[in-house]
């Protein structure tokens, strides 16, 4: 048959489509990341031998914390962007139902036709 | 005094203003004008409702007590935003396809519009959420308590009547533009512009504070961090165990919260908008708690001991004359606990009138008031009233709390409350085997355990839950130790009830979920949510063609109001087909007509309403089946087995096609040979009978040359018809040597005339068109000449009329010759035109010598040459049409076993 069966993705794509399908990538591993970031200074505890009492300072981890917080917001910002160019259309994988209740609302009534 | 009053005057024209903000806001919305209201700023801006008084005094306090974990409940809501991708966008693409009104009717509306479920929600949302605007309240009297300088008796006096001012203004607030539309899924926008100018002032207020400590007050970023250094702490001593268990705590309650719910899905505008609050959002949080651990470092430094740390933030201004920056803070702190209060109003009452008043009126007039009572009036009441008893409720709770608890605690245990929410609504739209039971157990198994182990202990041993159970557990068994459940002594109380409940509400869910069984509605509600982004819009499921349409009408206008329920009514009548008011109720129509009651007053209740003109929904097994995925490959395979079966279908026919024609050949081979061996007997009985009498002897010469002459005759019509034969034979199996020459029509028909007629002219009148024979071919002019002799001679022998005609007609065009054979006899009776070119066929009663391959044959050469011979019916004669292709014919095709000279004209 020469149409695709429907509910599988295509294999290989153009390249804008592959960008995209890897900044949907990042936006997962983005939390993952900043969790893992975030856990990090539960490590230093009781690691800092030199310091009185074995803790870490809190201006030092004060530092860290709001570093990696600057990070994520830039590279949140970076995927978001990324994601944004695809937009208009719905992603493949999506099954390329465009936002069905977008007319519907801007519209404000009016049974929405039926997609088939 | 002095800076009391103007505190008073401040905040009172910081109220005017934001009631004329709103107004202005919902006024430019609806003339259609303010698109920046729309903006994904003001989105992002409306979400920091999430930073309540709590945020703005507590956290300070929260640091200054155990330094940095405040900053936990800022990084779940980050992750959480930057993993929008995953969670947020679902829910809101999921909120807005079905309409939701607030976080209970979407945990009702996946698990099959479930009102049982709805109720529970409802009830333990209030239950968590009364606490926390009491502590707004709490956070507003304190403040003003900062700054009045009456003494402790009169401050008492004072700060109830301050808190019931405040609980009324917001009251009023809330109700002028919570409510002003019914349909909860219209846009507030008055309310979310209030919200999104409060959260600047916020921001603005705690950084224009932490300004001044940092630079004002210690004179730098570096003395600031020797400062906390200095402090008490200047240790990072998290408990690990805390430290997780608060994120993943806040990360929940960001999903959870109504309020949260209420801005970030119900009020959404645009799903792209979550694209901007995904980095600016967690901007917003890191801004705002950049300052934290430096007042509080600073506080603890400069302010007496005993103060109350929570209040850091007015206090240090203050402290230091600033008192324009105090009223700022002030401000900030007002805004944070005034817009906490408004959206949480908005979305509790929401909850309460849609999920428990409403159907509890609907019950108590049992249905009739659809037609008669007013339901639109009924649910803005309903709705309003819960606005007020919410903070009515949240007031009742500061009074009898008396406002000791410290900020940061309750709003931990409200946080844990609403948590327990989570199972179900994020299990609900990844997991399709989620079940409403599963559902039911989940949450109540977590709400008794948060019950039990947080927030009745949190008032403390023996006020609720008596010192006896506290220590020894319930019933004196040591397992059910508040603190200590299942003996898991040592931990931190928050971090051990938000383990226990989290984990066995999660295991409730799923164990129940998977050992149940869903009704059809909750099935395909879960598919709807779970695969929302493969098809949105849900399938048919009322059987309509029962409904009328004019009571779904009253209806709809005692909901909607009458001009919107019309207008709604009268386009779906247009996109009918039809003209007035009054559509089709059809499955599509009444589902749309649910979905756009539902935005008004719940998808339960909406779904009740309609149901009781309607008649019952059914979901047909079809209707599953079209939204199942296992079914949707089940139907592709199907599709294709049915393919292959047509295919199969179509091969089989093709066989038996084909066998019949092998049937009929074969049949015609059998009367061939019978047809044959006829033709040859004749002359050959003919031949024997008289060679016998010839070698009798005892002839005449007369007799002798006469039955000599007949034997000749016959063995003459033999070999004709082996030639006949013979030359048949070569033309079908294509081994044929055309041998191409170039002659004029005229030339060829001349040649076949006097062959077929040469004998008897006369007999014929052939009429010819000598101007249209002046054609040049170049084709094998031999083989041309035999089919026209052929035809000429059928004309010759078989016209019967009294005097024949033979009229040949020629035409050419472009690339074709056609030359019509017409005569003036009776023709061939239609049933026998497919006959003629078939071999030895003769028609009726034989008049004239042949043996019936003639026009085989002719069709044989024609067919060769390029062109065709066919009957040509409709002319009063037998009327033969021959085409030939005017290009020049290609030679060859064929082997040289049979040369030009083996041919011979037929007759």
């Amino acid at each position: 048959m020469s149409t695709r069966p429907p509910g599988r993705r295509a294999e290989f794509v153009a390249r804008d489509t592959y960008r995209r399908r890897r900044m949907i990538d990042a936006a997962g591993l983005l939390p993952v990341l900043g969790a893992l970031l975030f856990l990090v200074p539960l490590l230093w505890i009781g690691a800092q031998v030199g310091e009185p009492g074995g803790a870490p300072r809190t201006s030092h981890v004060m530092l860290y914390l709001f570093a990696v917080w600057a990070i994520l917001v830039v590279l949140s910002a970076l995927v978001s962007r990324g994601l944004g160019a695809g937009s208009d259309a719905q992603p493949p994988e999506d099954g390329g139902h465009a936002d069905m209740d977008a007319s519907e609302d801007a519209g404000g009534g009016g049974p929405p036709e039926r997609r088939g | 005094m002095a800076t009391f009053s103007i505190l008073v005057m401040v905040c009172v024209a910081y109220v005017v203003l934001l009631f004329s903000v709103a107004f202005a806001a919902d006024r430019a919305a609806r003339r259609g004008r303010g698109a920046w209201l729309r903006s994904p700023l003001v989105y992002t801006l409306s979400l920091s409702i999430y930073c309540t008084a709590w945020t703005f005094y507590g956290a300070v306090g929260f640091a200054a007590r155990s330094g940095l974990e405040y900053v936990t409940i800022y990084l779940g809501p980050t992750l959480v935003m930057i993993g929008w991708w995953w969670t947020l966008r679902k829910m809101v693409r999921v909120g807005r396809s079905q309409r939701i009104t607030s976080v209970a009717d979407m945990i009702s509306s996946r698990y099959g519009k479930s009102n049982t479920l709805a109720v529970c929600v409802t009830v333990l949302a209030v239950i968590g959420a009364t606490p926390y605007i009491a502590l707004q309240l709490q956070s507003v009297t304190l403040s003003f308590a900062a700054f009045s300088p009456s003494g402790p008796s009169l401050q008492a006096r004072s700060e109830q009547s301050i808190a019931i001012y405040v609980a009324l203004g917001l009251t009023l607030f809330t109700i002028l533009f919570g409510t002003r539309n019914l349909d909860a899924n219209e846009r507030h926008h008055g309310v979310v512009i209030a919200i999104a100018l409060e959260a600047v002032v916020k921001l603005f207020a705690l950084l224009a504070v932490g300004v001044f400590v940092v630079w004002g007050l210690e004179g730098g970023i570096a003395q600031t961090l020797a400062r906390i250094d200095a402090s008490p702490i200047a240790e990072f001593t998290v408990a690990p165990s805390r430290w997780t268990a608060l994120t993943l705590l806040s990360a929940a309650a960001f999903l959870c919260l109504p309020r949260m719910f209420q801005v970030m899905v119900v009020e959404n505008e645009d799903e792209s908008h979550l694209r901007t609050a995904a980095w600016a959002f967690p901007l917003y949080l890191m801004l705002i708690s950049l300052f934290v651990v430096p007042i509080a470092a600073v506080g603890l430094n400069l302010m007496p001991a005993g103060t109350n740390p929570d209040l850091f933030v007015l206090k240090l201004p203050l402290l230091a004359g600033q008192d324009g920056l105090a009223i700022l803070s002030f401000l900030g702190g007002f805004s944070s606990a005034t817009s906490m209060v408004i959206v949480a109003a908005i979305a509790l009452s929401t909850m309460v009138s849609n999920h428990i008043v409403m159907p509890i009126w609907l019950r108590a007039t049992g249905g009739a008031a659809m037609m008669s009572g007013d339901v639109r009036q009924v649910a803005l009441l309903a709705r309003r009233l819960s606005i007020g008893a919410v903070v009515f409720l949240g007031y009742l709770y500061f009074r009898m709390s008396g406002g000791g608890t410290a900020l940061a605690a309750i709003g931990l245990i409200a946080f844990a409350g609403v948590a327990q929410f989570l199972p179900a609504l994020m299990g609900g739209l990844v997991w399709r085997g989620a079940t409403r039971t599963g559902a039911l157990a989940g949450l109540g198994v977590g709400f008794a355990f948060w019950l039990y182990c947080l927030l009745l202990p949190s008032f403390g041993a023996g006020v609720i839950v008596p010192v006896r159970v506290m220590e020894a557990g319930l019933f004196g068994q040591s397992w059910l130790r508040p603190y200590a459940m299942f003996w898991t002594g040592g931990m931190d109380p928050l971090v051990h009830a938000v383990m226990w409940s989290m984990l066995l509400n999660c295991a409730a869910f799923c164990a129940v979920s998977v050992f149940t069984f869903p009704r059809p509605v909750e099935r395909l509600q879960g598919a709807q949510f779970v695969n929302v982004f493969d098809h949105s819009q849900r399938p048919g499921s009322w059987t309509g063609g029962l409904g009328q349409s004019e009571d779904l009408l009253i209806m709809s206008q005692r909901i909607l109001g009458a001009a919107e329920a019309q207008e709604v009514f009268a386009r779906a009548a247009r996109r009918q087909g039809l003209s007035g008011y009054l559509p089709e109720p059809s499955p599509e129509f009444l589902d749309y007509l649910e979905r756009r009651l539902s935005g008004s007053v719940g998808a339960a209740t909406a779904h009740a309403m309609v149901s009781q003109i309607v008649g019952r929904a059914t979901v047909s097994v079809e209707d599953l089946l079209a939204v199942a995925d296992e079914t949707a490959q089940i139907m592709e395979y199907s599709n294709r087995l049915e393919a292959k079966s047509t295919e199969q279908a179509r091969t089989a026919r093709q066989l038996r096609v084909v066998n019949e024609k092998l049937t009929q050949l074969s049949v015609q081979k059998d009367g061939f040979l019978s047809q044959v061996s006829h033709e040859l007997r004749t002359p050959m009985t003919s031949i024997r009978a008289f060679s016998e009498i010839l070698l009798s002897g005892s002839l005449t010469p007369d007799e002798l040359q006469e039955y000599a002459a007949i034997i000749h005759a016959e063995s003459l019509r033999l070999t004709r018809l082996l030639d006949d034969l013979l030359d048949l034979s070569v033309l079908e199996s294509g081994q044929v040597v055309l041998n191409v020459q170039t002659a004029t029509l005229a030339q060829v028909m001349d040649r076949a005339i006097s062959s077929a007629v040469g004998s008897a002219p006369g007999q014929l009148d052939i009429r010819r068109d000598a101007a249209a024979e002046a054609i040049t071919l170049q084709t094998d002019v031999d083989r041309l000449a035999q089919v026209f002799i052929n035809l000429i001679a059928n004309a010759r022998k078989y016209c019967d009329a009294d005097h024949p005609v033979l009229e040949i007609r020629i035409e050419r065009d472009k690339a074709w010759l056609t030359v019509d054979f017409v005569d003036n006899g009776r023709g061939i009776p239609i049933e026998d035109e497919a006959l003629i070119f078939e071999k030895f066929s003769r028609l009726g009663e034989t008049r004239a010598p042949g043996a019936g391959l003639g026009l085989a044959i002719c069709r044989e050469i024609m067919h060769r040459l390029g062109g065709s011979v066919a009957y040509l019916p409709g002319q009063r004669g037998a009327a033969f049409r021959v085409r030939l292709p005017l290009a020049p014919l290609e030679p060859g095709g064929g082997n040289d076993l049979v040369t030009n000279g083996g041919l011979r004209s037929v007759r």
